[in-house]
């Protein structure tokens, strides 16, 4: 006899997913309804000359949230961005949000930051909400129990005309890490870690959930590091179902629900895990005690190491297309098959982006460089999330702990992760670096990354060569 | 967005695995604020070195042309910049083919009125196959019918129902979602979210 399964019982992803729909098309997409709309200066000029063009307002402004961060210098902010098209852009953005009547967190504002660093830390992110960006990176807002992906400019017009969106629902995965995490083992290495086992596509086509023991330790700065790299293995999103530890971080924010609504959010938040009769289309388990500090050694996410383990030989390899896709990417990153990267020299560190530039990043990095001083060969540029990540760490002293160690702290942008602005990697160098992509002149033309945690880079900076942390007595 | 039905055309064969939108279209070129133009730079740093000189690369070599571009598995993977499916369009592209593709790219390059054909494995080895023996070979890629053929061979490919009629009659979701406008005001008065942060 089959048993029937239980039809009530749902995933958390279906929980929030069934709360959105407003209707469906029969064989199509879903209408889902948007809660929070991000938008900065990069994908938003096209939507709103689109709505313009026909003659369309703005449908519901107080779902949006605008700043400045892919363009904008990170020194001296204070002035005129020096670079002509940037400033275009940063001034286009200002123009538009004048226009349409919405507030915008832009440079000089101290609300100003990297815009998937600042929803969280303002409590515009919340649990059970659907969130939206043209920015691919959306996916960090999923660790507070949201489903919160990145979209195109056409989309963003879309949600600046009716706040919906049609989408087709993806299936749905489980990934879930028990266990304790060994010393030097960050959040930063569990996705790492991940995409390494599932590779740059593993999870296209899915929309992720992270749980498990190792998971439910992570603060919340840790958590959005993993939820934000979801994008890297191809899966739309990833979430983590919300506990006293996310609504702790909530309470008190600035936009976060207050008095009597705070009791009735809370309620609702409390409901928002997956039911214990769910099932996923795929799940997949891991042991924390497996990861080590990870590093990539090619040029997607997916080519990532063990800090301890060699650079993979194409012998080693089956797939006639993968030995071509490894050759040509350890050509590009100047790299010998089956060779160690412990020990080899960097000249830039870079400890910033939406992925580890939050304040619990920056303490990391000033614990553990405190009392050393970086190598001479290396130019290390730490750069804050947001002006409040920067006051905080000014008011803790951090700022002064890094530039003792010789570290450059600048002020906050995404920066060297894309180089849009100055910030750039020059060709044929390595990097270092705590942000999210490796691609080939993903820093600046010709520029050779490895991707890494927030002490990976900090010990890499102090050595000058790439370093294992576990190898540090302190 | 142009209407789409049927593409017969000569093809650029691109045999690169995990394209990356930073390749197609580098982070540095996405300061415009309109949607025209990016295919100059359509993968700027793969056709060009630093100083503007032609590299060896497909879209460099005069004996590849076509409104087709056929490339590796997981192609457009990476950034949601809506400038990689413009930059590929704009260069004169209609249809992309891969076995795989990339969310976002996707859905960004069916909002664009550029058709993303996913194909098996094996059918795309046919088409690398058969254009490397004949530069000319045609291919024709047929929405309606939702085939692709070539020399011969053909192959099935998927799309959804409501995506297949927006491309063929040039219609944006927008058009759609401004029409059931009063059906999004009802979702609202019973939203959960909106009551707790109103």
């Amino acid at each position: 006899m089959i048993l029937a399964t239980n039809k009530m019982a749902k995933t958390l992803f279906e929980k929030v997913w069934d709360a959105h729909v407003v209707t469906e098309i029969k064989g199509g997409p879903s209408i889902l309804y948007i809660d929070k709309h991000l938008i900065h200066e990069v994908t938003s000029p096209q939507a709103f000359a689109g709505i313009e063009k026909r003659g369309i307002p703005l449908f519901r402004k107080q779902n949006i949230l605008a700043t400045a961060d892919h363009n904008v210098p990170t020194k001296n902010q204070n002035q005129p961005i020096k670079e002509a098209l940037s400033k275009f852009q940063v001034d286009k953005l200002i123009e538009n949000c004048e226009r349409h009547g919405l507030p915008l967190y832009g440079l000089g504002h101290p609300f100003q930051g990297i815009v998937h660093v600042i929803g969280p830390e303002l409590g515009a992110t919340l649990p059970g909400m659907t969130i939206v960006c043209g920015d691919s990176h959306t996916s960090t807002h999923g660790a507070f129990g949201s489903i919160a992906f990145g979209i195109g400019t056409s989309e963003v017009e879309q949600v600046f005309a009716t706040e919906c969106l049609m989408q087709s629902k993806p299936k749905t995965m489980k990934i879930e890490i028990n266990g304790t995490l060994g010393k030097g083992v960050l959040s930063k290495d569990i996705i790492l870690y991940i995409i390494a086992k599932i590779s740059a596509s593993g999870g296209t086509g899915y929309f992720v959930e992270y749980s498990g023991s190792a998971i439910r330790s992570l603060s919340m700065d840790a958590r959005m590091t993993i939820c934000n790299m979801s994008i890297e293995m191809g899966a739309r999103g990833g979430m983590i179902a919300p506990d006293e530890t996310t609504f702790e971080y909530i309470k008190g924010r600035e936009f976060a629900p207050k008095g009597a609504k705070w009791d009735e959010a809370l309620a609702y938040w409390k409901t928002l895990f997956t039911d214990a009769d769910a099932t996923f289309d795929k799940v997949l388990t891991y042991d924390a005690a497996d990861i080590e500090p990870m590093i990539t050694y090619g040029t997607n996410p997916g080519m990532g190491i063990k800090i301890s383990a060699n650079v993979p030989s194409a012998k080693d390899l089956t797939d006639e297309s993968a030995k071509a896709g490894l050759l040509k990417s350890l050509e590009y990153m100047g790299l010998e098959q089956g060779s160690k990267l412990v020990g080899k020299k960097v000249n830039y560190v870079f400890i910033g982006s939406c992925t580890n530039s939050r304040i619990e990043d920056l303490r990391l990095v000033a614990e553990f460089v405190k009392g050393k001083k970086k190598a001479d060969n290396v130019i290390a540029w730490i750069v804050p999330g947001s002006k409040k990540v920067e006051q905080q760490a000014q008011k803790e002293g951090l700022d002064k702990i890094l530039l003792e160690a010789g570290f450059e702290l600048r002020e906050p942008g995404c920066s060297a992760c894309l180089g849009m602005n100055e910030d750039k990697i020059p060709k044929g160098e390595y990097c270092v670096s705590t942000s999210n992509r490796n691609f080939e002149g993903r820093q600046g033309p010709g520029s050779r990354t490895f991707l890494a945690s927030p002490l990976t880079a900090a010990a890499t900076a102090i050595n000058g060569y790439i370093s294992d942390v576990r190898d540090f007595k302190n | 967005m142009d209407k789409f039905t049927t593409i017969k055309s000569t093809v650029v064969p691109l045999q690169v695995e995990d394209i990356d939108t930073d390749q197609i279209i580098p982070a540095r070129f996405l300061k415009a604020t309109t949607r025209e133009g990016f295919g100059d730079n359509l993968f700027r740093d793969w056709r060009f070195d630093e100083n503007n000189n032609p590299k060896d690369f497909i879209l460099n070599n005069a004996a590849y042309k076509g409104q087709v571009l056929v490339a590796g598995r997981n192609f457009g993977c990476g950034s949601s910049r809506e400038h990689a499916a413009w930059a590929i369009h704009d260069f004169g592209f209609k249809v992309v083919i891969s076995s795989f593709f990339a969310d976002i790219f996707k859905g960004n390059a069916l909002n664009n009125g550029l058709l993303p054909v996913q194909v098996s494995d094996k059918f795309l080895k046919t088409i690398f196959d058969k254009v490397t023996a004949d530069k000319n070979a045609e291919i024709i890629v047929d929405l309606v019918n939702q085939t692709v053929t070539i020399g011969g061979e053909s192959e099935k490919f998927e799309i959804n129902d409501y995506k297949k009629t927006c491309m063929i009659n040039g219609y944006d979701d927008i058009d759609y979602l401004l029409s059931i406008k009063d059906k999004i005001e009802e979702y609202e008065k019973g939203s959960k979210y909106l009551k707790i942060v109103s």
